[in-house]
Parts: structure tokens; sequence; C-alpha cells
């Protein structure tokens, strides 16, 4: 993996490196006329993944425990409050921390009324390896919710990391056959959690046995055998 | 840190399927999961699976000299071990009363049931006897790991064999598995365990082999420890939530229906893997 970094001939200006690499500082020699080279080293085990100008460089593995990265969304449980922060749980080793003020429209006088055990779509705005992960609920630009927020009602179901990035992939078919079936409102993050609402409860848990069963990680079914498997379920 | 409670959503949502007779998994609220049973090389390793709850069980025995005041009986312990491997909710160190309950339930159904004669396991009186140790470890927790604890105990006792020992005189003899085939354990009878898990709204039926968000919403669990001969062992209700006699009786006459289809297919299994293991004698 570390020799196709190298590999490439002109690392790209603005080289951004994505969950999975890390990058080492190595000094060569020693005294006057030492250099430092730096050497780029994957962190996780995976596929080696990059944008379409390798711009970007990210690892995709499959584990189940996951690691805050900055900008990705995730579905968190509010577990607690300090101060003015939510305490949140996103299945990380640590709980992220979420401003009671970083939600759309929000002020000293009016912020948002969330209980222990609500379910909250959310934005990692920091990770970094040595604190605590923080979370928004909007974009810090325009101050617009962009549909996140706390998540009412529906339910949450957990996955493999490598699922929600596959139901995140607008060409994946498992969302489209579904929304095929029947209407819902599906939020996908990337920590492996899902949230589903639909009409009926039976039309939940319809979502809920596909996704188990499409997951790499569990049954690993395909298109022909989840179109029969919808069709055992009484819809 | 203890792991939070299930989400208001899911909450909300379980109760609401269950208040339709609808279970995440599709199930019906007397449905069990179908068990797999795995066997490893050696003889009395056992893989067993509820789902996606994983519990190994193995057997091991040795010879020890038997305590004073009960000189004619063999040893048998029971050690489990719930690492955080199974669940986040498990920590090293400190057993969460969860825990407890699981090893307490397995020292009742798998040893106190007498469903091993330990006279057999005795070898000279008052100097050599057989001590059984069964090794317990929980891989995976996705909802009652004590019935799929509780199968995997008895099937790898029922799987095991010791070695052939022979006494002449003072001396003791004890033949490796080639030179004469090991012997089974002397097992009066199986115990399987049965849980079903109680809910506060009496509109919610209760559920036989609750998943883990199922176990986590329950007000009760009540475990049922009987063989298929219909022989209660152990009965626990944990839990505040009352429940009328007829219904315990219901249930236990489910949990008969539920015991018989086991014991069935241990046999079966265990039939399966026997004949994997023959080996011609030249």
């Amino acid at each position: 993996m570390r020799d196709r970094c190298q590999e490439c001939p002109l690392p790209h200006v603005n080289l951004k490196l994505g969950p999975g690499l890390s990058e080492l500082s190595v000094a060569r020699g020693s005294g006057k006329g030492s250099s430092s080279q730096q050497t780029v080293v994957a962190t996780r085990a995976g596929i080696l993944n990059h944008s379409s100008n390798r711009s970007k460089w990210w690892v995709e593995g499959n584990s189940r425990r996951y690691v805050p990265a900055p900008q990705e969304s995730v579905i968190g449980v509010v577990s607690g409050r300090s101060g003015e922060n939510w305490r949140v749980d996103i299945g990380a080793a640590h709980p992220a921390s979420l401003d009671g003020l970083a939600f759309e429209g929000a002020t000293k006088r009016n912020r948002p009324n969330l209980k222990v055990g609500s379910v909250l779509y959310a934005r990692v705005s920091l990770a970094h390896k040595d604190m605590e992960p923080e979370l928004e609920c909007f974009d810090a630009q325009t101050r617009k919710a962009d549909g996140f927020g706390e998540l009412k009602g529906g339910f949450v179901t957990h996955c493999s990391l490598q699922m929600s990035r596959l139901l995140l992939d607008p060409k994946h078919f498992l969302l489209p056959l579904l929304g095929s079936r029947f209407p819902l409102d599906v939020a996908v993050g990337l920590n492996g959690r899902i949230w589903v609402s639909t009409k009926e409860a039976k039309q939940t848990i319809a979502v809920v046995r596909c996704v188990e069963a499409v997951d790499p990680d569990g049954g690993g079914m395909d298109e022909v055998s989840v179109k029969k498997f919808l069709g055992e379920m009484e819809l | 840190m203890r792991p939070p409670s299930p989400s208001i959503p899911e909450k909300e949502f379980v109760y609401q399927a269950l208040k339709q007779s609808l279970r995440l998994d599709g199930r019906n609220h007397l449905d069990a999961r179908t068990p797999t049973l795995d066997f490893g090389p050696d003889l009395g390793w056992v893989e067993c699976g509820y789902g996606k709850t994983r519990v190994i069980a193995y057997v091991e025995a040795k010879m020890t000299k038997p305590p004073p005041e009960r000189p004619l009986e063999g040893i048998i312990t029971i050690h489990s071990e719930i690492s955080p491997m199974a669940s986040v909710d498990y920590e090293p160190g400190r057993p969460s009363e969860e825990e407890i309950t699981i090893t307490r339930m397995l020292d009742k159904i798998l040893r106190r049931s007498d469903a091993i004669d330990k006279e057999s396991l005795c070898i000279v009186a008052g100097e050599r006897v057989w001590h059984l140790r069964l090794t317990i470890h929980c891989l995976a927790d996705a909802g009652n790991m004590l019935d799929c604890a509780c199968l995997a105990g008895i099937v790898a006792f029922k799987h095991f064999r010791k070695p052939e020992v022979e006494v002449i005189g003072d001396e003791v003899i004890v033949h490796s598995a080639a030179e004469r085939s090991p012997v089974p354990l002397a097992i009066h009878h199986m115990p399987f365990c049965v849980t079903f898990a109680f809910f506060p709204d009496p509109s919610m039926r209760p559920v036989l082999d609750p998943s883990l968000l199922e176990q986590r919403l329950s007000t009760g669990l009540m475990s049922i420890a009987l063989n298929a001969q219909r022989e209660i062992c152990v009965l626990q209700k944990a839990g505040g939530v009352p429940i009328a006699a007829e219904e315990v009786l219901q249930l236990i006459d489910v949990a008969v229906t539920v015991a018989k289809d086991l014991d069935k297919f241990v046999q079966m299994r265990l039939r399966e893997d026997w004949e994997t293991r023959k080996i011609e004698i030249m």
C-alpha cells in the first residue's frame, strides 16, 4: 500500500489523507544536512481508494468499530449533558460532544429540546486522536440545518461500516429497490447506524432485515435474492 | 462506562411492533432462532450459535484426589468467561449483574441438576477421581446468551469422551485413544434452557428467545431449564413483572416443545459429527 502511494509520480499539491492513512515524518541523517521526508503509512487494513484527480486518498476497511473522521455524517444517541454541551454516543471509543448551539436557529434563549436517548444526525466537526470528537448539526458557514438535527420516530438499526458506505453509494441497488416498494425516510450514518422511518412497522422491519441480509459482514445477499426475500415478506 | 440504554425511537418502535405481534427479525413471538452447532477437532469442543450470539464450550478432564467428604464422586467445575469481546456491556474484572446471573444459572443447570453421573467419574475410591472442567467463552452477544451457553455446555459434555482407565491392584493405567477407544460420560438427561422475555404492557405478549434489544427493553426474563422428558430442573424469573400461574404453565408447554426439538437436533448433529470421526483400524 505504501508502495502504491509512492508510485504516483507527482503527488498532488493539495494532497489530502483520509481515514486509514497518516503521514510520518522520518528524519534522514543527523546533524548538518539532515533532511526530513514525508512518508505515508496505512493505519488500518483495507482497500486503498483515491479521488479521480488523486488529491484525496483513504483506506476503506470492513471494521465494526467506528473511528471518527472529520466531515463524516454520523447517527448518535444523546447520552447526557455536561454544561452547555450534549454528550453523544456515536459508537466510537469515546463519546462525542455536541455544542448546544450548533443547531440551525439556536440561540442562548432558544435551544433545541433534546432528551437523553434522542437520536441525532450530525456531522463530525473535529476528530483528533488525542481529543474527544466534536459534532455539529448545521453547516458552520451557512448556519443551515442541511438535513442534520434530531431524528424523531422511526428506528435505528446497526450494520457494518462497509454496509453504511455501500448504502451511501447512489449506484447501490438496495435503497432504490426498497423505495420502489413503499415510501421511506432513511438517514445513513458512516458509523454503522441507519435510521429508518416508514408508515408501517412491518415496512421498517423489512428494511432492517434487508439491510442485515445485504450486509457483506453477514448475509451478503445480491439483488435477485433480495427481491425474492422481499417477496416472501407480507408487505 | 455502562452502555447507554436503547434510544427513545428504538424503544418506541420495538414496543409498537410488539403490540402488533411483530418482531424485528421477522420471527413470531414464540419462535426461537435455529441454533447452529460446530464441533472442533478435539472431543468436547463445541461452538454454538443462536443467530449472531456465539459461545464456545470445551471440556477437559484430569485426575485429582477427591475431597475427603465425597470420596466416591468426581468433580465438575464450570468456568465461564464473558469478556468485553462479547459486547461492550461487559467489562473485565467487574462482573455485572447479568454476568453473575448467567454464571449461576449455568452452575444450576449443568452441575447441580445432576445431569452427569458423578460416581462414574470415580476411579479409585478416596484416591483418584476425574475432574471435569467446562470452560465457556462468550464470543458475541446478540441476545439470549444464557440459552446459547447452556446448549453449548451440555453438548460439550455429550461430545466429550474420557480416556479408558484400568485399575489393577493399586496401579492405574490410562489408555491412550489409540490403544482403546475413549468412553463417553454417563449422562442421565440433557437439560436445555429456554428463556422468555416479558414486557410492561399486557398487550405485548411474552417472546421466546429474546434478541439483545428485546432483552434490554424487557421488564423481566423467565428462564426454564428442562429436558425432553418434561422434567423441569430450574425455573428462574428475574425482574419484577407479575405473571398469572396459567401463563407460566402455558409457557412451560411451549418450552417442552422447544426442548424436544432441541433434543432431536442435538442428537442429529452429534450423530453427523460422529460419522466423520470413524477411523478404520488396520
